[in-house]
C-alpha cells in the first residue's frame, strides 16, 4: 500500500527541486482526460494538504491525494533514458491499457 | 512512448497539448540549444553529455557534412572545407570581411562582381553563410527533437544586439532552411537578462559583459515596464577566451626558446595545453603548461596565477575600456548600473571578475553557467511564446530597434520616421510630397542611422513609386509607412493618397554593417551633432534656392515681356548669383540671397498674377463672373 520512487527517479527529483529552488517533494495524481480516459499528473509540491497521503522514498516526499491513490496504489515512478530522451515513467500495476503516446491510460 | 516531466503545481498540461519550444544560442565559436524541462530551463546535451556544439561545419567528401566536434577535428588538415566562425559572415559582403580572415577561405559572390552577400568556395561548390548556419541549426534541431521525443513547435534564436537588418534576416533565413519555425529573434544580452529573471523586476539598468571564445560584447540594457531598451553597445569582434590561451602559449614558447617555429599540429597541441592551464588557474594558484611533442620529447613550464594575470592584463584592460565607453555612450555613471551580468566562458577567469568588481564596486551576477545563460534565456522566452506559460504569468518581452530608420528627402537629407529605441513591433507613417510640377514618380530610399545626411547613414533599400497623377509641386500626398516586426525586420510601403498608387519593399539589404559599426555610428552621430545641423541647414538652404531658381527660370521664359529690359537683366543676374552661391557652403549667405531674390521678384510675380487673372476674365462680363 504505497506509491514509491526508484533510486534514479528520486535522484532526479532531488536534482530538479534544487534547480527550481523550492519544493517539499513531488505530487503524483490522476485526472480524467485524454484519449484513454485518465492522465497522470506529475507536479512539484510546495505544501501538502491534511487529507493527502505522504510517502517517503529514498529521502524524497511523495504526495498523493486520496482520490488518485485509488488508481495509483502500488505505482513506482521511474526515471528513464531512451537515447537523448529522458523523463519520468509511471509503472502502475492497475493500468490496463494506454494510448499509443503513453500520456493517458485506462484502469 | 512519451516520458513525463514534472510541472509546476496546478500546471500539469492536458495530454498532447504541450508545445515543444527551444531557445538557440547560435554563437560565433559554440552553439547551444535549451528548453524548459521539468519546469526549469536547461541546455540539452549530445550523446557524450556535451551541451556546447562547436560552430564548425565541414563539407567532407561524398557529400557528407560534419558539424561540431567532428568538423573541428579537421580544421587543421582540411581547412578550406571546414568553416568556423561563420557568424562573422552572416549578411555580409566580401568588402566587410577583415583582411586576416580573407586568407582563410576562398570567397566569391553570386554575381561575381564582389557585391552582395558573400559565399565560401568549398569542395561542394559555393556555400553561403546562411547554408553553413543552417547545418548548425539542423544539428541542434535534431538533438532537441530526439531529446524531447517530438517535433519542435518553434525556436527563439539569439543574435547580437548590434546585428543589423541584413544579419538578422540572414539568421532567419538560416533557420527556415533548417526547417525551424522562428518564434522570435532575441538580442543576446536581453536573453541573458531574462535567464537571470531580471525581466520580472519593475525596472533597472543592467550591463551585460559577454566575453566569448572569439568575440567580446558589452551592452547596457534598461528595463522599464517589461521593455528592454539597448542603451548602448560596444565591443571587440576579435577578442575572447582564445586570446587568453594565446597569451599563455606565447609565454610558454618564449620560455622554452624553441629553435624553430611550430608545425600546425604542434601549435594546436600548445594551444590545447595552454587552455587546460588557463582553466586550471581559475581554481588553483599555479598550473603547468605541458606539451608532449612526440618522439619522447616534451616541454613544460609552471605558471602562477599572478603571472597569468600579468600576461593577460592588456586583454582585460581592453574590455574595461569598452565598458567605460559604453557607459559614456549611454551617459551613465558606474553607480547607475543595478547589476552586471556575466556571459561567455571566458568570464570564468578570476581576473575578469576582479576587474569588473573593482570597476563597479560590487560582484557581478555569476550564479549561472556563463556558457549557457543566453540559450537558457532564449528557452524561457520560447516557452512563453509557444503558449506554455500559465495564463497571467505570460509577459511579452519587447525589444527595441538599435538605429533610426528613415528615408532620403531632397538635398541628401534624412527624414527619420522610426526613431532609435522605439519598441517593436511598430508601424509609423509620414506624408511626403512631390518637388517638381508634373512629377509622376518618386524614388524612396530607405536608410538606417542617426546622422542628418544620407551619405553618412547606411542605405537599406531603394524602390520607386510610379503612377502619381501629374500635379503641381507639393500637391501630391505620398504616405510612406514603415513597419518593423517583432524580429526587428523592416518593410516599407509608399502610397499616393489621392490616386491610390502603391509600392512597397520588404527590406532585404544586399550586405550588412561591419561589426560594431552601429556603436561607432551612434558615437559619431553624437560627436557630429553640430556639424550635422550645419550640413542640414546648408542642404535645406540649397533646396529652397534651387526651387526659387527653377520657378523664376520658368517665369522669365514665359513672361519676360512683363518686365522692362533693366528689370529683366537685374533679375537674371540675381538668379545667376544665387545659383553660384548655392554651390558654395555658406548656408546663411544662400538663405539671405534666396530671401533677397524672393523679395526682388515679388513685383514680377504680382504682374504675372494680374496677367493670369486678366486672361481668365477675358471675354467675360461682370455678371458672368459674379
Amino acid at each position: 500500500m504505497s506509491v514509491t520512487l526508484t533510486q534514479s527517479a528520486a535522484n532526479h527529483v532531488q536534482k530538479y527541486i534544487a534547480k527550481r529552488g523550492k519544493g517539499i517533494g513531488i505530487r503524483l495524481g490522476v485526472k480524467t482526460t485524454g484519449c484513454s480516459g485518465l492522465a497522470y499528473k506529475l507536479e512539484y509540491a510546495d505544501a501538502s494538504l491534511p487529507e493527502d497521503l505522504v510517502f517517503d522514498s529514498y529521502g524524497m516526499k511523495v504526495i498523493v491525494d486520496p482520490k488518485s491513490f485509488a488508481v495509483l496504489d502500488g505505482t513506482e515512478l521511474d526515471f528513464q533514458k531512451e537515447g537523448l530522451n529522458e523523463g519520468f515513467k509511471f509503472n502502475n500495476p492497475r493500468e490496463k491499457a494506454r494510448c499509443g503516446c503513453g500520456e493517458s491510460f485506462t484502469v | 512512448m512519451a516520458l513525463l516531466q514534472i510541472s509546476e503545481p496546478g500546471e500539469s498540461p492536458e495530454p498532447h497539448t504541450r508545445r515543444l519550444a527551444v531557445g538557440i544560442d547560435l554563437g560565433t565559436t559554440n552553439s547551444l540549444v535549451a528548453t524548459i524541462r521539468n519546469a526549469v530551463p536547461e541546455c540539452l546535451p549530445d550523446e557524450a553529455g556535451r551541451t556546447m556544439l562547436p560552430s564548425a561545419v565541414r563539407y567532407a567528401e561524398q557529400g557528407i557534412v560534419d558539424v561540431g566536434h567532428l568538423a573541428l577535428a579537421h580544421r587543421g588538415d582540411d581547412a578550406l572545407n571546414t568553416i568556423t566562425s561563420v557568424k562573422r559572415f552572416m549578411g555580409r559582403s566580401i568588402a566587410d570581411v577583415r583582411e586576416e580572415t580573407k586568407a582563410r577561405y576562398q570567397f566569391t559572390t553570386p554575381s561575381g562582381d564582389g557585391k552582395g552577400q558573400l559565399k565560401i568556395t568549398t569542395r561542394r561548390g559555393a556555400i553561403s553563410p546562411i547554408e553553413v548556419s543552417a547545418e548548425i541549426l539542423k544539428t541542434l534541431k535534431a538533438r532537441a527533437e530526439e531529446s524531447l521525443g517530438g517535433e519542435l513547435y518553434g525556436a527563439v534564436i539569439t543574435v547580437p544586439a548590434y546585428f543589423d537588418d541584413a544579419q538578422r534576416q540572414a539568421t532567419k533565413d538560416a533557420a527556415q532552411l533548417a526547417g525551424l519555425h522562428v518564434l522570435r529573434l532575441l538580442n543576446e544580452p536581453t536573453a541573458a537578462a531574462v535567464a537571470y529573471g531580471l525581466d520580472q523586476k519593475a525596472e533597472g539598468t543592467y550591463l551585460i559583459y559577454d566575453l566569448g571564445g572569439g568575440t567580446f560584447d558589452v551592452s547596457i540594457l534598461r528595463l522599464t515596464r517589461g521593455v528592454f531598451e539597448v542603451l548602448a553597445t560596444a565591443g571587440d569582434t576579435h577578442l575572447g577566451g582564445d586570446d587568453f590561451d594565446e597569451a599563455l602559449a606565447k609565454h610558454a614558447f618564449e620560455t622554452w626558446q624553441l629553435a624553430r617555429a611550430l608545425s600546425p599540429a604542434g601549435q594546436a597541441n600548445l594551444l590545447a595545453a595552454s587552455r587546460a592551464a588557463k582553466e586550471a588557474l581559475s581554481d588553483n594558484e599555479t598550473a603547468t603548461i605541458k606539451v608532449n611533442w612526440g618522439c619522447g620529447f616534451d616541454s613544460s613550464v609552471d605558471v602562477s596565477r599572478e603571472r597569468f594575470y600579468e600576461l593577460t592584463r592588456p586583454l582585460v584592460d581592453r574590455t574595461i575600456s569598452a565598458v567605460k565607453k559604453t557607459l559614456r555612450d549611454a551617459k551613465l555613471k558606474v553607480g547607475d548600473i543595478d547589476g552586471v551580468v556575466l556571459v561567455g566562458g571566458a568570464t570564468r577567469t578570476p581576473q575578469v571578475r576582479a576587474a569588473l568588481e573593482a570597476h563597479f564596486g560590487k560582484p557581478a551576477l555569476a550564479t549561472m553557467n556563463p556558457d549557457e545563460v543566453v540559450a537558457l534565456g532564449a528557452a524561457i522566452q520560447a516557452d512563453q511564446l509557444a503558449g506554455n506559460a500559465k495564463q497571467g504569468e505570460q509577459h511579452l518581452l519587447l525589444d527595441v530597434i538599435p538605429l533610426s530608420l528613415g528615408i532620403e528627402t531632397m538635398g541628401n537629407l534624412v527624414e527619420k520616421i522610426v526613431s532609435r529605441n522605439s519598441t517593436i513591433p511598430i508601424a509609423k507613417a509620414q506624408e511626403f510630397t512631390t518637388f517638381k510640377d508634373g512629377q509622376t514618380a518618386m524614388a524612396v530610399h530607405v536608410v538606417q542611422g542617426e546622422r542628418e545626411l544620407v551619405s553618412d547613414c547606411r542605405s537599406l533599400a531603394r524602390f520607386e513609386l510610379r503612377g502619381i497623377p501629374p500635379m503641381v509641386a507639393g500637391a501630391a500626398r505620398i504616405r510612406v509607412t514603415f513597419q518593423v516586426d517583432a524580429d526587428g525586420l523592416l518593410s516599407v510601403s509608399a502610397t499616393e493618397v489621392t490616386s491610390g498608387a502603391r509600392a512597397e519593399v520588404a527590406v532585404k539589404p544586399s550586405y550588412g554593417l561591419a561589426d560594431g559599426e552601429i556603436a561607432t555610428m551612434l558615437q559619431v552621430a553624437y560627436t557630429h551633432a553640430s556639424a550635422d545641423m550645419q550640413a542640414r541647414a546648408l542642404a535645406e538652404a540649397r533646396v529652397d534656392a534651387s526651387a526659387l531658381v527653377q520657378a523664376l527660370g520658368i517665369a522669365l521664359d514665359e513672361d519676360r515681356a512683363l518686365l522692362s529690359e533693366s528689370e529683366a537683366v537685374a533679375l537674371t543676374s540675381q538668379v545667376a548669383f544665387l545659383k553660384q552661391l548655392a554651390e558654395g557652403t555658406d548656408h546663411r549667405a544662400i538663405a539671405r540671397a534666396t530671401e533677397d531674390l524672393n523679395r526682388a521678384s515679388t513685383d514680377f510675380a504680382g504682374r504675372r498674377m494680374d496677367k493670369a487673372v486678366n486672361k481668365a476674365l477675358a471675354g467675360k462680363n461682370i455678371a458672368s463672373i459674379a
